[in-house]
């Protein structure tokens, strides 16, 4: 009820008694229902709180679980991406390439699973770093093709996996097979098979010694060979840099980057789609 | 205060009061006042009748007609297709993000409001807002049930029996059965009209069809059966604010206070000298389907229907006056009359002038728009990471996702180049050949969005960054569209 009833002079209407500073608050009644709803809505938050779970100690009445929600909506989708799956795991990796619907399926699979596993090492969308390969260029250590790339992520590269890739340059200073002197000496001929420097006697002197000590592995050009995973050197891409420090301290002490055999932590489909999305980040042969 | 005493009018022996006259005291809340209005004849409520039925034939008939567009399509000529993400006018189609067709059509009908308002007063209010549209079809099936205002104020106060139960029910029912083709009606936008009507009784319509219907069927029910003028008065805004739409110009039901008072009963023969033109006969507040006296003056609850006019009109030839003692009129003629000025109306006035060159624009705005818009669209999105990627020969390349927006409703063959980028080769992911080319095809499926990866190949430039243009073309007219982007080198 109204505290106090006036009638405002000038409207002639009665007011709710409230006054602020001289102004006085004309009285115009809601309906009852309006403040019935109010009761309504505090009712309703209390059966909410009933069957549903509310506090620490409550579960409710339903017995509703957001995690449940949660774990049954990702079967859900798991059930909805069988079908793919399964598809992807008896089709060969060139099949999946060539069906737009498998590939669009394995690239959206691949990203997340190299966000997930692969992208600490060779960052986000391949992009590589110091000693991690760049794997969205055209330049492969161990082959670029869908089988290449297949098979280092199966079984990967300079680990414990009885198939993994495995090769080991020798290090040449710390081992003392050459002197400091003859490996700079090589390494300004290295850095002109690319043509970074320009001939002098001393890249003259260097291809004596890259003759006798890297041809083997890394050929008479520079051109690298993908069976041993020994890095093309006529190229304009360095994983380890490609100043003349940075080339001397290759030489010298070696390097040699490893990489997990992921076939024992990804299964057979998930292995593929990483493929092909390696394959597709712009490099793949 | 005075008001004048209630004064019998003579036909349930009732005096006719608004309903705030019949609140004596005024606690914070108050029980509803029921509101009985009465049947009424006349040329507003004539207009009212015919609104009604062409707003009412629109909104049930408009789903049903249909628009043949081609194998695959939707053929109902009106139709928002959410879960398919298409909304279908006539031979308009919009897609998503073409959205702002329909944000341009509300600024419309905002503008167009204010516009109507500024000249007019509460048109929308007194003859088309659905509330009051869905309120005169419920009132008009009570009328029908129950019998007009007394008959059914004495059905309320009669003791509850058969009679009156009958009446009630078979009222509700009819309102429900309203209200649930309303609902119905309401869903036939957004899915198939025909399939979903069978569907909803077949019970094989989905359990959205079913709330929605329901849904709208409650609302439907409640608003115009159960809460009537409380909906104006208490929930809509548009009342609070119409203040600040109306002007000294504005044509607004009013009372010519100047030619009705003072008021009184009046007896057939007698003088009309030193007394006003109102007859005090209540009819007025009788037909008002919001309860109030117009008489009172302006007031929030009025919502411009302009019965009252009517009935007023029709007691003013009975008693033998001229009509009009209320009417549509503004407050600049009636201090004119009042004042004995001649007064001309000024139909040219800044603020509708304003209303009507914005609602100009914007629907030049939106027809050129729509008459630019082709059916394809192209959207570049470049790559962030890598930011771009050198290659073995020392040259640079940038990857993109292209995405073609093909709206038409056939397979489309487009080619992609690269403008403003020297010695560019494209190489699309996925592509039968490798081979970077300065032009690639690429296909694009009807009604729907083709996704690509692009790569972008180029010696390295001078600048670190070049701003390039896709341009992506077909045979097909209309069928080419174009979307900046650039082309990131390294620094050094």
């Amino acid at each position: 009820m109204p505290t106090k009833i006036e009638k405002d002079e000038i409207t002639g209407r009665e007011t709710t008694g409230h006054e602020w500073d001289g102004v006085r608050e004309l009285n115009t009644p809601l309906p009852k229902w309006w403040v019935n709803l109010f009761w309504v809505t505090i009712v309703w938050a209390v059966g909410y709180m009933v069957v549903y779970p509310s506090l620490p100690w409550v579960t409710g009445w339903f017995g509703y679980w957001s995690r449940a929600e949660l774990t049954r909506s990702l079967e859900e989708q798991r059930g909805q991406r069988a079908g793919f799956v399964a598809r992807i795991e008896t089709a060969d990796l060139a099949q999946i390439r060539a069906d737009a619907e498998l590939l669009n399926f394995a690239l959206a699979g691949g990203r997340q699973v190299f966000a997930d596993n692969c992208a600490p090492c060779h960052g986000a969308g391949g992009a590589g770093a110091v000693g991690y390969p760049n794997l969205a260029d055209d330049d492969w250590l161990w082959g670029g093709g869908l089988a290449d790339i297949h098979a280092t992520i199966r079984y990967g590269i300079r680990n414990a996996d009885t198939n993994s890739r495995i090769s080991q340059m020798p290090r040449y200073g710390v081992d003392g097979i050459l002197k400091a002197d003859e490996i700079g000496k090589d390494a300004d001929h290295v850095l002109s098979l690319s043509g970074a420097v320009a001939a002098s006697p001393s890249t003259a002197a260097g291809a004596t010694l890259y003759a006798e000590h890297c041809v083997a592995c890394h050929g008479g050009a520079g051109e690298g060979n993908q069976e041993l995973g020994a890095p093309r050197l006529n190229d304009r891409i360095w994983l380890y840099g490609g100043d003349r420090a940075s080339v001397v301290k290759s030489i010298a002490n070696a390097r040699a980057g490893a990489m997990p055999a992921w076939e024992e932590r990804l299964d057979a489909a998930t292995i593929k789609m990483l493929t092909v999305y390696v394959h597709a980040l712009g490099g793949g042969k | 205060m005075t008001r004048p005493a209630p004064m019998p009018s003579g036909e349930a022996g009732d005096a006719v009061r608004s309903v705030r006259d019949q609140r004596a005291e005024l606690p914070l809340y108050v029980n509803r006042i029921k509101v009985y209005p009465r049947k009424v004849a006349g040329a507003f409520r004539r207009i009212k009748w015919i609104v009604l039925a062409l707003c009412l034939g629109l909104y049930y008939v408009v789903p049903w007609l249909r628009w043949d567009r081609g194998p695959g399509a939707p053929d109902q000529a009106v139709l928002l297709d959410l879960p398919g993400r298409r909304g279908y006018f006539l031979w308009i189609e919009i897609w998503p993000q073409e959205v702002y067709f329909i944000t341009g059509l509300l600024i419309l009908g905002a503008i167009g409001l204010f516009f109507v308002t500024a000249y007019f007063g509460r048109l929308w209010c007194g003859y088309a807002c659905p509330q009051t549209v869905w309120t005169d079809l419920f009132m008009l099936v009570e009328r029908w049930i129950e019998g007009d205002r007394n008959a059914r104020i004495k059905l309320d106060k009669a003791p509850w029996g058969l009679a009156k139960a009958a009446r009630k029910v078979a009222k509700h029912a009819a309102w429900v059965v309203i209200a649930a083709a309303t609902g119905g009606a309401w869903v036939f936008y957004f899915a198939d009209a025909p399939t979903t009507l069978v569907e909803i009784f077949s019970g094989s319509a989905s359990v959205a069809i079913y709330v929605f219907v329901g849904m709208f069927t409650a609302a439907t029910y409640t608003f115009a059966g159960w809460a009537r003028e409380q909906v104006c008065t208490y929930m809509c805004p548009w009342p609070r604010f119409q203040a600040a739409m109306f002007d000294e110009h504005s044509f607004i039901v009013s009372y010519r206070r100047w030619r009705g008072e003072p008021r009184g009963k009046h007896k057939a023969g007698s003088s009309w000298d030193g007394r006003g033109d109102c007859v005090d006969c209540g009819g007025c507040v009788a037909v008002c389907p919001t309860g109030i006296d117009i008489r009172d003056g302006q007031q929030l609850e009025c919502i411009g229907c302009g019965l009252c006019i009517d009935a007023c009109d029709e007691v003013m030839d009975k008693v033998g006056r001229q009509r009009g003692l209320i009417a549509f009129d503004t407050l600049a003629a009636q201090q004119a009359a009042i004042s004995g000025q001649p007064y001309r109306h000024p139909w040219i006035r800044p603020r509708p002038m304003i209303y009507l060159a914005i609602m100009v624009v914007v629907a030049a705005v939106m027809v050129t728009a729509l008459a630019l818009r082709g059916d394809t669209e192209l959207h570049v999105l470049r790559d962030r990471a890598p930011l771009f990627v050198t290659l073995s020969d020392g040259s640079i390349r940038n990857g993109y996702t292209i995405k073609i927006l093909n709206k038409a409703r056939a397979d489309r063959d487009y080619t992609l180049t690269v403008d403003g980028l020297a010695g560019a080769a494209l190489t699309v992911v996925g592509a039968a050949t490798h081979a970077p080319a300065a032009r690639v095809s690429l296909v694009a499926r009807p009604d729907s969005v083709a996704t690509y990866r692009v790569y972008v190949a180029a010696p390295k430039a001078a600048q670190d960054s070049v701003a390039i243009t896709f341009r992506l073309s077909g045979a097909a007219r209309g069928a080419a569209a174009s979307q900046a982007s650039s082309f990131v080198s390294p620094k050094r």
